[in-house]
């Protein structure tokens, strides 16, 4: 029995019930949110350390044997997963001191925080594959609530794209649990791996293979089924669509490497090569949407899309190389993406707009923020030595060597036209003159932007440490490729030996 | 008995389709209704449909005599139900706010956040 396998879970559970019980009191809930996150994160640390020294950690719950009772299961990915939520759990709550106003407190932020980081702990660590989507309805019902704070026109047309896309994912899932569970009789994904290992009719696996491949590229955002996401991640609060970039389509992605690497592996000519072309489609649309764009946020959630691409192409070129590619990538997008969206929040504090055509002269106002916007901004191009340009190099190194020739033009493409789109918020924003017309809007100054800067100072030192002490981060990725690509480790941690 | 089931199923996949494809929001929601529900019986009906065969151990015995129907898929489907039952009614009142605040049933005049 591993304890610290379930505290990921547990701790934000807690406090989330905690929060509510505080829900008249300001302070304390913003006191036990900063304690609950940060524990989480401890927490979070602790389990990657344990999974590092001891391999894959199971934990039984309630005692019942696998396959009978529901595992949770840590293996280097997962909690790779889980350290990453915890830190911009926690980056997201210190930033929501300052950024979060009273009347979307009042509503229940933080109680929502808490349970939304439950659910995609829950998800990052569950071996069972029915608990596994009622994790992703935990994470979905709290994003909803936490999407809708404040009740502006937008949000609500946002919210109900939103919502609507990802039930016909959640129905599309349980489809494929439903056919998987005829199948083969069961819901835990080591047994399920184990048991369609000695499976004779690969057709019908690849179907279900494909209902999945489906139902998580839609809330990966993946090509052809992205269009909820930019309609609706620059609505809500500014603290929530940086969570929600750092997280929610990171767990889409997740389940696509959990199960096409160890459930879906009988037929990776044909599921993978379907893979490669649509993480070469998202790199490109979302990169080319992004062009098109003049909205802050709205420019950073189709880069999301787009850096979604490279992460799926680490997982469809199934070398070992391109693995630890994907899973590097996955560590750096998270902290620059979250970190770009609190950039956009201060942005907006100071300027009161995230329209780029408003906005300007930057530079010489805020210095200081122009060089915290240029290090996530030039890691998510992949400027050497920052966290994004190792996290390219390897995707790109594998596609060299597996002689995929065309993802790797299209991956070296997609890098110019993100520092094409970022450099162009950089002139937008920083360095052109600030327009006449725009410049007396009424704004809330920099009263309390201290905590702002140090959160921003904070994710941008993480990036620049990924980028120059990418060696053990690279060891830790190779590890859970490792790992990822001997799925019998995670067969018989969870089953025994057998 | 499975037949059946497979031609409800795939009448209630095809109408859920239907129904989201049109403008009226209200439409939109009842489309999810019946989306959430064919996956239901989907799972239901993948699990073994058998009739009069409850999963009851007889006193004194440590396994069910003879073939019986089984329990886990029923228990997904309760859960799952009940999160449908939750998301729908979240969706609900998300339909009835988003009208308050665009004054239309029209999914075509929910465009301000496309531009």
């Amino acid at each position: 029995m591993r304890l610290e396998v379930a505290l990921p879970v547990i701790i934000p559970l807690f406090f989330g019930a905690l929060t509510l019980i505080l829900w008249r009191w300001r302070l304390a809930q913003r006191v036990t949110t900063v304690v609950g996150t940060g524990l989480m994160l401890l927490s979070a640390l602790w389990l990657l350390s344990a999974t590092w020294q001891d391999g894959i950690l199971v934990m039984h719950m309630g005692n019942w044997q696998a396959p009978f009772g529901i595992v949770l299961v840590s293996d280097l990915l997962g909690a790779i997963m889980v350290v990453l939520a915890g830190i911009s759990g926690f980056a997201t709550a210190v930033y929501s001191l300052t950024s979060m106003s009273k009347r979307h407190e009042a509503f229940g932020y933080y109680p929502l925080l808490h349970l939304l980081l439950a659910g995609v702990n829950g998800a990052f660590l569950t071996g069972d594959i029915f608990n596994l989507y009622v994790w992703f309805e935990v994470m979905l019902v709290a994003s909803f609530a936490l999407l809708i704070l404040g009740g502006e026109r937008a949000q609500m047309e946002g919210a109900i794209k939103y919502v609507t896309l990802n039930l016909v994912s959640s129905a599309m899932f349980l489809s494929a649990i439903g056919l998987l569970y005829g199948l083969t009789g069961t819901l835990n994904m080591a047994d399920i791996a184990d048991k369609l290992s000695y499976a004779e009719d690969p057709g019908i696996i690849t179907v279900i293979a494909m209902l999945f491949l489906v139902s998580f590229g839609i809330k990966a955002g993946a090509f052809p089924f992205f269009f909820w996401l930019p309609a609706s991640y620059h609505t809500p609060q500014v603290a929530v669509s940086a969570l929600f970039a750092a997280l929610l389509t990171k767990v889409g992605v997740y389940a696509l490497f959990r199960v096409f690497t160890l459930i879906f592996t009988q037929d990776v000519d044909y599921t993978h090569e379907i893979l490669l072309w649509v993480a070469a489609a998202t790199m490109l649309t979302g990169v080319l949407g992004a062009a098109a764009q003049f909205e802050f946020r709205r420019i950073l959630s189709f880069h999301i899309i787009s850096q979604i691409g490279y992460m799926i192409m680490g997982l469809a070129l199934f070398t070992p190389l391109a693995i630890v590619g994907g899973v590097f990538y996955i560590m750096h997008h998270i902290i620059v993406k979250a970190n770009l969206f609190l950039v956009s929040g201060l942005v907006y504090r100071l300027k009161g707009t995230y329209e780029l055509k408003e906005l300007g002269g930057m530079y010489r106002s805020h210095p200081m923020l122009a060089i915290l916007f240029l290090i996530p901004a030039l890691s998510l191009a992949g400027i050497p030595p920052l966290s994004g340009f190792f996290a390219k190099f390897i995707l790109i190194r594998a596609g060299v060597e597996a002689e995929a020739w065309w993802i790797v033009g299209v991956a070296l493409v997609v890098g110019l036209l993100t520092l094409y789109s970022m450099i162009k918020i950089w002139a937008e924003v920083f360095w052109k003159a600030q327009p006449e017309e725009h410049a007396d809007r009424p704004v809330h100054g920099s009263v309390g932007s201290g905590v702002l800067y140090l959160t921003i100072g904070g994710m941008a030192a993480l990036t620049v440490f990924i980028g120059l002490g990418a060696e053990p981060i690279y060891r830790i990725a190779d590890a859970a490729a490792h790992q990822l690509l001997n799925p019998s480790l995670y067969i018989d941690a969870v089953l025994g030996e057998r | 008995m499975e037949t059946l089931m497979a031609f409800t199923v795939g009448g209630l996949f095809a109408a859920a389709i239907y129904m989201m494809l049109r403008r009226s929001i209200v439409k939109l929601v009842i489309g999810l209704v019946l989306l959430s529900n064919a996956a239901n019986l989907l799972l239901f009906t993948q699990a073994g449909l058998l009739r009069g065969a409850p999963p009851l151990v007889p006193e004194g015995a440590m396994q069910p005599a003879g073939v019986v129907a089984d329990p886990l898929a029923q228990a997904l489907i309760l859960t799952a139900i009940v999160i449908g039952f939750g998301v729908l009614a979240f969706a609900v009142v998300l339909i009835h706010r988003a009208y308050e605040v665009v004054q239309a049933d029209d999914m075509d005049q929910m465009k301000d956040t496309d531009t």
